[in-house]
Order: C-alpha cells, then sequence, then structure tokens
C-alpha cells in the first residue's frame, strides 16, 4: 500500500457557508464539487430512492413497448398491407412517425453541440438527457423506414455491400442519403454520448459502494483517471465532435426534407422545405425537452440544477423556431398563389378545405396560435403551463408531418386523387414507439448520470471549487 | 500515515510520489513550480480538465485535430468515390437522363461519411494515444486518488525524471502545503 502523510497547512474544500447566488440563475442550492456530483450519482447508485412516479412511468412504457412487438410480429407475418397505405398515399403514419421522431432528437445535438460552440452555459445541465434523448429518438425514427421496406430482412441492401449479385444501392436517391444520413447521425450521437460519459462513470466507479457497480462502471470507464493530458486530447475531440455535430444535425434534417422536395408532388417540391424542416425539428424537440425536464425537476428534485430560467431559455428557443415554422407555413401559401401555378393553388385549396383540412387546422392552431402563449414570461416560468404548450408542439409537430403525407391524396390528377385512413395496427405500431422511447429513458435516468457531473463542476463558479464555465467553450487546443 | 514510513521509504520500486490538492489553481502553482524546479516527468489529475495544467506540462496542443481531418479526407474521399464506382462504372444506373458522373448528387453521401469517419477515427485516436482502455495504472494504487474524480487535484512526479529523488522529490513537494503526499508504488 502507499505510504500517506496527512500535512496541515491548507483548509479543507467543503463549503463552510452559504455561497452567493448564481449571477444568470443557471444553479440554485448551495453546492460544491462534492455535494453536485454526490446528487446526480446518488440516483444512479440507489443511494437516493427511484422516485415513485419512475415505476409507473417505466410500465406504461414496457406496456407500449409490447404493442410494438405484436404490432411488427403481425406486421413480418402478414406484410405492410395492414396498414392503411395504399396508392395514392404510399407513405402514411410510417413516414410521419419517422420524420416525427427524428425531429424530437435534433435538439439534443443542437443543445450538445451549437450551444457548446456558442458558449451558452445554460446547456451544461441538460445536454446529457438531451442527448440521451436525441439517440433515443433516432432510434425509435429508425425503426420505421426498415419497417416501411416490406422486405425488412433485406434491409441491407440499403448499404453499399459488394454482394454477388451486383447491386449497388442508387446514390442519386435523397432515399438513400437519408440511410447514409441517419446512421452517421446515430453512430456520431452516440460516440459524442459515451466520450461525454467517460468521466463521469470514472465518478462513478469511483464513488460506488457496491462491487457490481464498481466493475461494470469501471469497465465502461476505460480506467479514466484524470490526467491532464487526456484532458487535452479529450476537450479537442469533445470540441471538434460539436463542430461536426452542427451541420450534421441540419444536413440530417435538410436530407429528410429533401425525401419529400425532390418529389414533384405540388407543394413538395419547393425550395423552402430544408430549412422549414430544419427549425421544426428543433422547434419539436425543445418540446421534447421540455417535457423530460419538467419530471426531472419535479420527482428527482433537480430544480437546483435544471432551473426555471433553463425552462425559460428553452421555451424562447420554442418561440424563435415556432415563429420561424409558422413563417414557413404562410410562405407555403403565399407561393402557391403567387405561382399561379393552378396545381400549387389547387393543392392548397384541397391542403385547407378539402377533406383533410381539419388536419390543417389543427397544425395551425397547436403550432403557431398556441406556442404564441410562450409570449407571456409567466408561462415560460412555470412548469405545467409550459408543459402543456409543449405537448401541443408535439401535436402540432405530428400533423405538420401528417398535413405534408396526406397531400399525396390530392395531386395534379383528379384522376388519381384518393383516401387515405391509418388502421389500428399504424395507431399500435406508433403508440409502441413512445413506449420504446419511454422504456429506454426510464432506464438512462436509472442507470446513467442524467446530468453530466463533470461538466457542472466545471460550470460551479470559481468559488465553489469549479472554473465558472467550460473550458472546452474557452479554450481547448 | 505515520511519521515512520514518512522518514522510511519502502525499498519497493515506485511509479513516483502524489501530491494531493484541494483547488485547481493550487495544482497549477504547484505544476509551476515543479516545472520551473526542472521537473518533466509528470503529470496533473483532476475532476474536470484544466488547460493551463496541460500548458505547463507542456502539451499546449493536441493531436486530435489532425488526425481527425485526415480521418475525415479519407473517407470522403472513399466515399466519393464509391459512389462514383458502383452507380457510374460498375453498374451505370440512368436516372432521369443525368451523367453518370453526376457528382453533385453524391455530394450529402460524401458529406455524411466525412462525418462519420472523422469523428470515429477522433475517438479512436483519442482512446488509443491516451493508452486506454488501461485496465491498470499505478495511480489507482493511493487511497486518496479516488478523489481525483471528485474534488480532489493530483500532481504526481514520476520516477522516471532523471531529478527524481525519493526523498528530495518528497520534501519539494511538501513545501508546496498539498492535503496529502504519498509515494505511488508500482
Amino acid at each position: 500500500m502507499a505510504t500517506v502523510t496527512e500535512t496541515t497547512g491548507h483548509p479543507p474544500h467543503e463549503a463552510n457557508g452559504t455561497y452567493p447566488p448564481h449571477p444568470d440563475g443557471l444553479l440554485l442550492g448551495n453546492h460544491n464539487l462534492v455535494s453536485i456530483g454526490d446528487k446526480i450519482a446518488a440516483v444512479v447508485l440507489g443511494e437516493t430512492p427511484t422516485p415513485k412516479a419512475w415505476y409507473p412511468a417505466f410500465l406504461l412504457g414496457m406496456g407500449m413497448l409490447s404493442g410494438l412487438g405484436v404490432a411488427l410480429a403481425y406486421l413480418f407475418y402478414a406484410g405492410v398491407g395492414i396498414w392503411g397505405i395504399n396508392q395514392p398515399v404510399a407513405w402514411g403514419f410510417a413516414i410521419i412517425n419517422f420524420v416525427w421522431w427524428i425531429g424530437i432528437g435534433h435538439a439534443g445535438t443542437l443543445i450538445s453541440a451549437i450551444l457548446l460552440l456558442m458558449h451558452q452555459k445554460w446547456r451544461t445541465s441538460i445536454n446529457r438527457f438531451a442527448e440521451a434523448m436525441t439517440i433515443f429518438a433516432v432510434m425509435c425514427a429508425g425503426i420505421f423506414p426498415l419497417i416501411h421496406m416490406g422486405r425488412p430482412w433485406l434491409f441491407y441492401w440499403l448499404m453499399p455491400v459488394p454482394v454477388n449479385f451486383g447491386m449497388w444501392p442508387q446514390f442519386r436517391s435523397p432515399l438513400t442519403w437519408d440511410v447514409f444520413a441517419v446512421t452517421t447521425y446515430l453512430t456520431v450521437s452516440v460516440v459524442f454520448w459515451y466520450v461525454g460519459l467517460i468521466p463521469d462513470l470514472a465518478a462513478l466507479r469511483d464513488i460506488a459502494k457496491n462491487r457490481w457497480q464498481r466493475v461494470v462502471y469501471g469497465m465502461l470507464a476505460m480506467g479514466w483517471r484524470g490526467s491532464a493530458i487526456h484532458w487535452r486530447r479529450y476537450e479537442k475531440l469533445y470540441l471538434i465532435l460539436a463542430a461536426l455535430g452542427t451541420p450534421l444535425v441540419f444536413s440530417v434534417h435538410t436530407v429528410v426534407s429533401f425525401d419529400f422536395a425532390v418529389a414533384i408532388v405540388p407543394l413538395w417540391h419547393s425550395t423552402i422545405f430544408p430549412p422549414f424542416f430544419v427549425a421544426g425539428a428543433v422547434f419539436s424537440g425543445f418540446a421534447m425537452v421540455v417535457w423530460l425536464a419538467v419530471p426531472l425537476r419535479k420527482f428527482y428534485g433537480m430544480g437546483d440544477m435544471i432551473t426555471t430560467n433553463h425552462l425559460n431559455l428553452c421555451a424562447k428557443v420554442m418561440i424563435t423556431t415556432g415563429l420561424l415554422v409558422s413563417f414557413g407555413y404562410f410562405l407555403e401559401v403565399w407561393m402557391a398563389f403567387y405561382s399561379h401555378s393552378i396545381y400549387e393553388v389547387e393543392t392548397t385549396m384541397q391542403r385547407m378545405f378539402g377533406p383533410y383540412g381539419w388536419s390543417y387546422w389543427v397544425l395551425i392552431t397547436t403550432n403557431t396560435i398556441i406556442p404564441q402563449l410562450l409570449w407571456f414570461r409567466r408561462v415560460r416560468t412555470n412548469d405545467w403551463l409550459l408543459f402543456l404548450v409543449a405537448g401541443s408542439v408535439h401535436i402540432g409537430m405530428w400533423f405538420e408531418r401528417y398535413v405534408i403525407v396526406i397531400t399525396l391524396s390530392r395531386d395534379q390528377l383528379p384522376s388519381s386523387w384518393g383516401r387515405y385512413a391509418p388502421t389500428e395496427w399504424d395507431y399500435l405500431t406508433m403508440i409502441g414507439s413512445v413506449g420504446l422511447f419511454v422504456t429506454l429513458f426510464c432506464l438512462f435516468l436509472r442507470f446513467l448520470p442524467m446530468i453530466s457531473i463533470t461538466e457542472m463542476r466545471e460550470f460551479l463558479p470559481f468559488k465553489q471549487g469549479g472554473r465558472d464555465g467550460h473550458s472546452v467553450m474557452e479554450n481547448a487546443t | 500515515m505515520t511519521h515512520d514510513t514518512h522518514n522510511a521509504p519502502s525499498p519497493l520500486p515506485i511509479h513516483g510520489i502524489m501530491a494531493e490538492f484541494g483547488t485547481a489553481d493550487d495544482l497549477i502553482g504547484a505544476t509551476k513550480k515543479a516545472k520551473e524546479a526542472g521537473f518533466n516527468e509528470m503529470d496533473g489529475y483532476s475532476p474536470y480538465g484544466i488547460p493551463e495544467v496541460a500548458d505547463i506540462l507542456g502539451f499546449p496542443r493536441s493531436e486530435i485535430g489532425a488526425i481527425m481531418f485526415i480521418g475525415g479526407m479519407c473517407g470522403a474521399t472513399c466515399g466519393f468515390l464509391m459512389q462514383y464506382w458502383a452507380n457510374g462504372i460498375d453498374y451505370p444506373l440512368n436516372i432521369g437522363g443525368k451523367p453518370f458522373f453526376s457528382w453533385p448528387m453524391f455530394g450529402p453521401i460524401t458529406w455524411e461519411l466525412l462525418v462519420l469517419t472523422a469523428s470515429l477515427t477522433g475517438v479512436i485516436g483519442m482512446f488509443a494515444l491516451c493508452g486506454l482502455p488501461q485496465p491498470y495504472h499505478p495511480v489507482f494504487n493511493v487511497p486518496q486518488f479516488a478523489r481525483a474524480t471528485r474534488d480532489r487535484f493530483f500532481l504526481v512526479i514520476e520516477s522516471t525524471d532523471p531529478k527524481f529523488d525519493r526523498v528530495a522529490t518528497r520534501e519539494f513537494l511538501e513545501t508546496m502545503t498539498p492535503i496529502s503526499i504519498a509515494e505511488v508504488p508500482e
């Protein structure tokens, strides 16, 4: 064993007295390096009892997930005919849910990467669970194109595999771009998340009392010891991953929008789609961040780290992106009439007042009108009011994709007009994907630190033992 | 924990001598003093990254940027050529009358592969350069080092340093009033 000498002369680092409140209101409570880490770690290590609300949430998630299992089993047995899709609406719920989920995922990357590059300190306490949200949302999204293929066992045809029948993917198709965009996005998100987790896993390894926890977190931490040289490489890697993740997130949703925009369907074939889709993705993603942050505050007592000010800032991002999206709705209509194309005009009139006109007005109500409540500070800083507005955005962003996909029912030729109605299997699959997300997120809360321990320590003001910021933001070289 | 061990170091080979500090600024100051005293083989350990320590240790820039650039360029080049070869040469496809070498259409996948390969080479490169995963390292032998991921900051002067002397180095570290000092067994 080591030989240890205790020398005196240095004051202990524990807090004696109270610290002044955080200048930006981004941190409450009287935290120091130990207390902030222990509070987050105690949840994972089982020292804080799991909140009672976790169990019903997990059970509900598992219940819905088993619905997905049933829906997929029958789908693989019977084929996509069990869904409501047919000509002309060949893209039904599967594509709506795909775009909806992948949009939700984008806020995680926005928070972890773009806000890092923008030196936004408030990202620190929400980036970890937002990144988890990204990964789980992309996983939910990824299911839908795969099961929509009809012969999902041939999924590897999407990849450039040099198989003996000499077939290659059609690299000029946005659908093939999508395969690469989504797989890259998932891989990079997982890698970014794991890299961020390593110092936290090492911290868990070092304070865990249970042998199994020490072994598992120790293996995951890969022997991280916090060496200054390692930190330097780590921070540089983290910075460049953020710099790559920023254009990546834009490119992914741009490619998703190309799936529509490249087709010559009226109202799809438009240049507004990429920015409009990216803004919508961030809008829905921040709504999901709010939906996750509010329970973390209420049931896990994380209100001292995810403060009211964090909710306020998320709400401001929501109102900004919400207005961008609403501008997109306006511009779609404007361009249709300005173009004098009878197809654009007729499809717009059908979209607003045709058989599915109700869905357009649901979209406008939930996505444009209700989010205007966010102009009021009282709404932005009230957990449950904000939660309700975010719920409205979830509905609205789902209907946005519904309205886009349902446009297929009214194209240029009235002879090819048709109707679309989802079946119970469509609904079961959609609810099942929500179950997958809820289950994965509950497991994440139980087994991994929901807030970055390391970054929160660094974020603490100097007097409280931290560096009052994030050295990746300031000077990673 | 006694003065006997302090005065009579064990004869076993050691990795170095470790001093424990309570704040990041103490670690920065101690590293600076050790560097000025002529020590080169040393390392700082902290619960979060402290750029100043790496600067003092003589590691002002990491190699990660260059690695990721090379990885990304390889991925983008191979990705672009793969698309041209597959859709233009090996299995030529006429899509809407576009030329076989319709390079703008290959842009998105080239970009995605650039990001993918740059990220993966960066992560694998960081692990390789740091020698991770590394299940054993001598510093973990010291019990108080468990707080290196919590609230304490450590400076280890390694025995490989030419100036290292088991007694003198320890006395040198003691002048910086650390919270504790320990020999790190191999």
